[in-house]
């Protein structure tokens, strides 16, 4: 079987005396979607900081497999190398596309930033980037040249998904990316990610509280709570199947499919 | 005598509601079976007797509380109820195909698209998987202007048949066969119990819960007798 692309161990992280997040462990394959789910305070954006490395832990490790083959451990990398993985191999869907546009930059602009971070210069191919991901997104390649405070809040997630997939990366965490939009927007891009991760072979880390969204895109999950993880399984197991109380507690008042 | 294609020993399942009072409720326990390539072995017993848990529980939707399922996978046996997830989702892609009551999908994909993406699912390409997606759902007597449609407002009925085509698009090893008929009409029972036999033919070994008795009668080498565990 091919190699894993994370691996995360002990992963725990503490602000002051309370507890972030403790004792995480897990491992993600390449075109594996992973669902953190759980209650607000429970620690799941805490861990997609660790994951991202934008927060570093007090103790533990993420390791991440470059496309060379390397084992590389977050924390260890300089600043430097830090942010050209985040760059090149990674990226972060924030739940408020506020948080991962540049308003000020035109639509094109923003998709052709990473790819102008990493060397491109050609304007021509930057912009035929930019037109392709608007069309690969669902979103009218003629309003390139329109800032995304132009479009609608489905339209600037879908913006910020592609600003994200432009340079190929091979792990996307991604936080609360449907929860800000209106159902029949959500359902959208609920079918537009499922396609773009199976297509991309991506691996993703979702971190969401809506167990129904979770079902649809994620194979796995991890219920946290407290800052530890309490339940793991396949997203059908841990749905149909809840064995910790917490778990049945969530899935008892929360879903209604 | 060949290697059994399911294979499940002193299986039990029980459920603990933790939020009623830590209630257990005893799904089944202490299965045995053994279904071989060709064989249909029909879960049999009262309401309540636990044969769906049961077949969930071959699938790895529930997780045993004890016991084996082993199921020929590439030729190797994997034991679903100790398998990594990845491996317990290859064994579902490849070897183990499964109909379930309900229709539970995405909302917005098309009904031909939901079929047809079983197969893209294994590299077959866009045109040739929604073509044979087609011809399935017209042999299940959906009418082609509702194939562009996603399923969410469809009869019960035709659901099922979704369901259905769904699990006989591809020719799973394995099939899983969770009341396949419950809602069809005389004419789609009787094409769903020549794809059934047709699956036998071909070498697959199916386990499932038939509540109409002609239709057991004529699918069914053999019954497994549950009854509500005590």
């Amino acid at each position: 079987m091919d190699a894993e692309l994370l691996r995360v161990t002990g992963l725990t992280r503490y602000y002051g005396n309370r507890v972030g997040c403790r004792d995480v462990s897990f491992s993600l394959w390449p075109g594996e979607v992973l669902a953190i789910v759980g209650e607000s305070g429970s620690g799941k954006s805490t861990l997609l900081s660790l994951l991202s490395g934008h927060l570093m832990p007090t103790r533990g490790e993420v390791s991440y497999r470059d496309r060379d083959g390397r084992w590389l451990s977050l924390a260890e990398l300089s600043e430097a190398d830090r942010r050209r993985l985040q760059r090149t191999d990674l990226g972060v869907v924030h739940q408020n596309p506020r948080d991962g546009l540049r308003m000020r930059v035109s639509a094109g602009g923003n998709i052709g930033e990473r790819l102008m971070a990493l060397g491109q210069r050609h304007y021509g191919r930057i912009r035929g980037s930019g037109l392709d991901w608007m069309e690969r997104v669902e979103l009218d390649p003629g309003r390139i040249d329109e800032h995304p405070s132009a479009f609608s809040g489905g339209m600037q997630q879908r913006l910020q998904i592609a600003r994200n997939l432009v340079t190929s990366p091979r792990l996307v965490f991604m936080d609360e990316p449907t929860s800000g939009l209106d159902v029949s927007v959500q359902a959208r891009l609920l079918d537009l990610l499922r396609h773009l991760v199976s297509s991309l072979g991506l691996a993703v880390v979702l971190v969401t509280h809506d167990l129904a969204v979770a079902r649809i895109l994620a194979h796995r999950m991890m219920v946290m709570r407290g800052g530890e993880v309490v339940e793991t399984g396949l997203s059908d197991q841990v749905l149909d199947d809840p064995c910790h109380p917490y778990t049945q507690l969530l899935v008892s008042s929360i879903l209604q499919a | 005598m060949s290697i059994p294609m399911i294979s499940i020993r002193s299986l039990a399942k029980t459920f603990v509601l933790h939020t009623q009072g830590g209630t257990c409720i005893r799904a089944f326990d202490g299965v045995d079976l053994d279904v071989a390539a060709g064989e249909c072995i029909a879960l049999h017993g009262p309401s309540g007797a636990g044969k769906s848990s049961l077949l969930r529980s071959i699938y790895a939707n529930y997780r045993p509380s004890a016991g084996s399922v082993v199921i020929s996978h590439d030729g190797d046996g994997v034991d679903m109820t100790s398998a990594l997830p990845r491996t317990i989702l290859d064994v579902r892609r490849r070897s183990l195909g499964y109909v379930s009551q309900f229709l539970r999908v995405i909302p917005r994909v098309s009904c031909l698209d939901l079929v047809a993406e079983r197969l893209t699912a294994m590299g077959v390409g866009l045109d040739e998987a929604r073509d044979r997606a087609g011809r399935m759902l017209a042999r299940l007597n959906i009418p082609e202007r509702l194939w562009s449609l996603a399923p969410a407002t469809f009869s019960g009925g035709e659901q099922q048949r979704i369901n259905i085509a769904r699990g006989f698009i591809r020719d799973y090893p394995i099939l899983l066969l969770d009341e396949p008929t419950a809602s069809l009409d005389g004419e789609n029972r009787t094409t769903v119990v020549a794809m059934i036999l047709e699956a036998k033919k071909r070498g697959a070994a199916v386990v499932g819960i038939f509540h109409d008795d002609d239709v057991r009668g004529r699918v069914a080498d053999r019954c497994l007798q549950l009854n509500r565990p005590e």
